[in-house]
């Protein structure tokens, strides 16, 4: 059947849930442009055939042409629901994507990546204010967190030094520690 | 009872810390409570609404000048300092507000992307209601995409079909969704529903209504999104 690997390319991400990003399945979209190449090219001689008035050949034509936008579809919407999440991505991990979601990369979405990351942080320079900072409305000026993993020292805005070690807890500026909880060097503790 | 008392220190601490009044383009004189107030409704309008709405770029600016003065004035303040911990959580939330308001713009941009920048005869002119910084990003922003969806998919396919249509296949916003408002100036002989008499709408009071009906009110601040 026409169209069926593209929507197994639909479903497999759609399958995957939220949050995570399977590897870009290069070889089934490989599979579905060359059927869409079989389907054109096959299309093209029967539409050549008709005009050289051979009859009967209409309704293949247009079958094939429903597949083919069948499988334009299914194909963009699997290379563009992809993007999405890169680009949310880019709001959970910051400007560096971590090893193994870059794994699953194309090396297309790894250059759209950069040119997201890039224009985004030209328009939060032009405005003037970090767009990533402030995600939660604040209830209080400090939190408090507990360090996961050994950092190290640590200078908060206002100029004090703080020694980050594993499982130790302070109380913190939220504007100081919020990219460090993103980063999960540290836990916020409710 | 605790929001009450948050308003009030905060629209307090607004009006110490403003000497001066804050010309808008129109020539009123607004104070940086008032800024903020209008602030607040934008970006709750700007929540609820599906497309995007004008944008309210000076009030953001307004503020975060504002903001900046304020914290100047805190340096003086220790750390200890009740009165000054208080104005830094205000200030706080100010920016949170801000960061949130162009967060939600920017979303919405990225989702509309195409269907903003493709002019069009028969909808809304969504160019003009970005900011210039917008403009820059949408732009970008969509050439970066059309450039990924072209280079993974679009180049291999076969030459009748392999364009992007602007029209037709990109995420347009639903119009017709229902949400909340609440009036804000009395309007007379509102079409609410097309099967239904016009109806009235008093001050203070609030409706369910679709989006399509009340964005013109909604445009010239007639009502407020809740």
């Amino acid at each position: 059947m026409f169209g069926e690997k593209a929507l197994e390319l639909v479903k497999e991400l759609k399958r995957s849930g939220d949050g995570s990003l399977p590897p870009y399945n290069e070889d089934c979209v490989r599979q579905v442009l060359d059927e869409m190449k079989a389907l054109f090219e096959q299309n093209q001689k029967d539409v050549s055939a008709t005009v050289a008035g051979e009859g009967g050949r209409i309704a293949g034509v247009q079958l094939r042409h429903a597949s083919l936008e069948r499988n334009k579809r299914c194909l963009l919407a699997y290379v563009y629901n992809r993007m999405e999440k890169i680009r949310d991505m880019r709001w959970d991990f910051g400007s560096v994507l971590p090893d193994d979601v870059k794994n699953n990369l194309n090396e297309h979405e790894l250059s759209w990546f950069g040119r997201y990351n890039r224009s985004l942080a030209k328009y939060m320079r032009s405005v003037g204010i970090d767009l990533t900072q402030d995600s939660k409305p604040p209830k209080s000026l400090y939190i408090e967190v507990r360090c996961l993993v050994d950092y190290g020292e640590f200078e908060t805005e206002d100029g004090n030094v703080v020694l980050l070690k594993k499982n130790s807890q302070h109380l913190l500026h939220r504007a100081d520690c919020e990219h460090l909880i993103r980063q999960g060097i540290l836990e916020h503790i409710i | 009872m605790a929001e009450n008392k948050e308003r009030g220190s905060l629209s307090d601490i607004l009006n110490d810390s403003v000497d001066s009044e804050i010309n808008e383009d129109e020539g009123e004189e607004v104070t940086a409570a008032e800024v903020l107030e209008r602030l607040e409704q934008a970006w709750l309008n700007e929540k609820f609404a599906p497309e995007l709405l004008e944008s309210k770029v000076e009030l953001v600016e307004c503020m975060l000048d504002q903001i900046k003065e304020m914290e100047e004035n805190l340096k003086e303040a220790g750390k200890g300092d009740l009165v000054g911990s208080l104005h830094r959580l205000e200030i706080q939330r100010i920016r949170y507000v801000i960061s949130s308001y162009l967060k939600i713009r920017l979303k919405k941009i990225e989702k509309y992307a195409f269907h903003i920048m493709e002019p069009s005869n028969d909808k809304t002119d969504y160019i003009s209601r970005l900011s210039a910084e917008e403009h820059v990003y949408a732009k970008e922003y969509c050439k970066n995409v059309e450039d990924l969806l072209k280079s993974l998919a679009l180049d291999d396919m076969p030459p009748n079909i392999n364009s992007l249509d602007k029209k037709k296949s990109v995420p347009q916003p639903n119009l017709d969704s229902y949400l909340f408002m609440k009036v804000l100036q009395p309007q007379e002989q509102v079409e609410l529903d097309p099967d239904d008499q016009p109806t009235d709408l008093e001050e203070g009071a609030q409706h369910l209504v679709r989006y399509s009906v009340i964005s013109s009110l909604l445009e010239n601040g007639a009502v407020a999104l809740t």
